[in-house]
């Protein structure tokens, strides 16, 4: 479904991407791994139009991204930190929202989140005085809202707390079900292995490795994810 | 791209700012109005109420507008909109409420005082000048993504235009004043939107005394009409250049 092609990204003298080809299937949830700095953002930016590549492209679903802006539309996206116009009060962003993104749906919005998260008792506040964690519930709740058969989030759970991080797993799983294609970057490891089928490692812009999470501990013997990992990547 | 105007108009028309700029401009054009007996002297003395304040309440509204909504602009981008659109979209916005602003603050007492053809033309090119610096500030913030440093630009496009072009032509005219510099200084005044306004204003008063330099060449070599012409076409050039180049850069710029 997206398959990127030798991706390549410099800011200055920083190389972020080195070229790293990867091919997203859907109906799976995939996870972005790897340490801080290592790219993964910048890959999810590029993905989205937000940063232009300076080598390698894009396909999504076999067409080229590069100055096209309508696959748009069939991608929910969840920033890292949600950041939002301080004025704007959360019953009018989501307004908003539906508004400029009434083409992208066939049939109904999803408002789920909206409702499992209890934002409509918000509405009326302006969102400076919302919390991080209420704010990333808003950005869970926008990336849902219209129906995308990709979904990015970028760090979901940091700053949510246990329940509403238990409810965005559960809309994860369901979407999967659903035949979504799922990309998340995380650092916590047993969320990974909670709710991944297949972890791409990313170091210093390079994809080191691409493979399902059974794979990884049957390969190295373990049980425990993170110890699998470490085991992989100290070998 | 009409939606996008729509929320940032929304948006824009709550802001006191803008409020206090419509309140600073309706004082000054009331005021000089009713202490000057005469309705051309309170226009000429708005003048300069238009030629500095206007350019400096236009670039830092919109530069600091830019980098307040960057959150919203970096929200759009993620969705299925094109860039230009987006970008033309909020330029569109805080110009019009640029533009009504002044409209209320100085074109209304101006039409009220004064509605003969010159205070339209005095309207006009306040207009274009406020539309000058609106394109002038978005160039100066998408060119960095700092925002003091957008600001630091900002600042330093208006007093250049303001303060320092008018020295360097001076310098030149004094250094050169052995040679014919007519052409040169139609050239010159071309280069800076702020001495077209006021040639364009002074041009239709007919002020020989105030058109300077820079406006008794004009008069002398297109004639009054002509040189109005001309001097609103340059500024037309000088709205569409830089917004022009900020849209280049800006559909290439990483978020």
């Amino acid at each position: 479904m997206i398959e990127l092609e030798g991706l390549q990204k410099h800011y200055g003298k920083i190389q972020a991407l080195r070229g790293i080809s990867l091919n997203f299937d859907p109906e799976q949830v995939v996870a972005l791994v790897g340490p801080n700095a290592s790219g993964k953002t910048t890959l999810i930016k590029c993905l989205l139009g937000m940063v232009i590549p300076d080598g390698g492209r894009i396909l999504f679903d076999k067409n080229d991204i590069a100055g096209d802006v309508n696959y748009k539309r069939r991608i929910g996206y969840m920033p890292q930190i949600g950041r939002y116009p301080d004025n704007m009060r959360m019953g009018y962003l989501f307004g908003m929202m539906k508004d400029l993104g009434k083409n992208r749906i066939t049939e109904h919005f999803d408002e789920e989140l909206l409702a499992t998260f209890n934002l409509e008792e918000m509405f009326a506040k302006p969102m400076r005085a919302l919390s991080g964690g209420t704010r990333q519930k808003v950005s869970a709740a926008l990336a849902f809202m219209f129906n995308p058969d990709v979904i990015i989030l970028d760090e979901p759970t940091a700053g949510l707390d246990p329940l509403a991080s238990e409810i965005l797993k559960q809309k994860i799983q369901k979407e999967r079900k659903a035949g979504k294609l799922i990309l998340i970057t995380s650092h916590i490891m047993s969320e990974v292995e909670e709710i991944a089928d297949s972890i791409a490692y990313i170091v210093e812009g390079e994809a080191k490795f691409f493979k399902r999470i059974q794979d990884i501990k049957s390969e190295t013997g373990e049980e425990r994810l993170g110890k699998a990992l470490f085991h992989l990547l100290s070998k | 791209m009409n939606k996008i105007i729509k929320y940032v108009l929304h948006d824009i028309f709550r802001n006191r700012i803008l409020l206090a700029y419509v309140v600073l401009l309706s004082l000054s054009s009331f005021g000089l109005f009713m202490m000057n007996e005469d309705v051309s002297k309170g226009l000429s003395s708005l003048l300069t109420v238009l030629l500095i304040v206007v350019p400096l309440v236009s670039i830092l509204f919109t530069t600091i507008y830019f980098f307040n909504s960057y959150e919203f602009i970096e929200l759009l981008v993620a969705q299925p909109l094109k860039r230009s659109n987006i970008l033309l979209g909020v330029y569109a916005g805080v110009g019009l409420s640029l533009l009504t602003a002044f409209w209320i603050g100085i074109g209304l007492p101006v039409i009220i005082f004064d509605g003969t053809a010159t205070g339209w033309y005095f309207i006009l090119s306040g207009s274009l000048l406020t539309m000058v610096f609106v394109s002038l500030a978005f160039l100066a913030s998408v060119i960095t993504r700092d925002k003091t440093r957008g600001i630091g630009i900002a600042m330093m496009l208006w007093f250049y235009f303001t303060l320092i072009f008018d020295g360097i032509l001076l310098m030149v005219m004094f250094a050169f004043s052995d040679y014919p510099l007519e052409k040169l200084t139609i050239f010159l005044s071309c280069l800076n939107p702020v001495d077209l306004a006021r040639i364009m204003v002074l041009l239709k008063m007919d002020i020989s005394a105030l058109m300077g330099y820079t406006g008794a060449v004009f008069n002398q070599f297109f004639g009054s009409s002509l040189g109005i012409v001309l001097s609103m076409t340059v500024m037309l050039i000088w709205i569409i250049l830089p917004i022009s180049i900020a849209l280049r850069i800006f559909k290439r710029k990483n978020l």
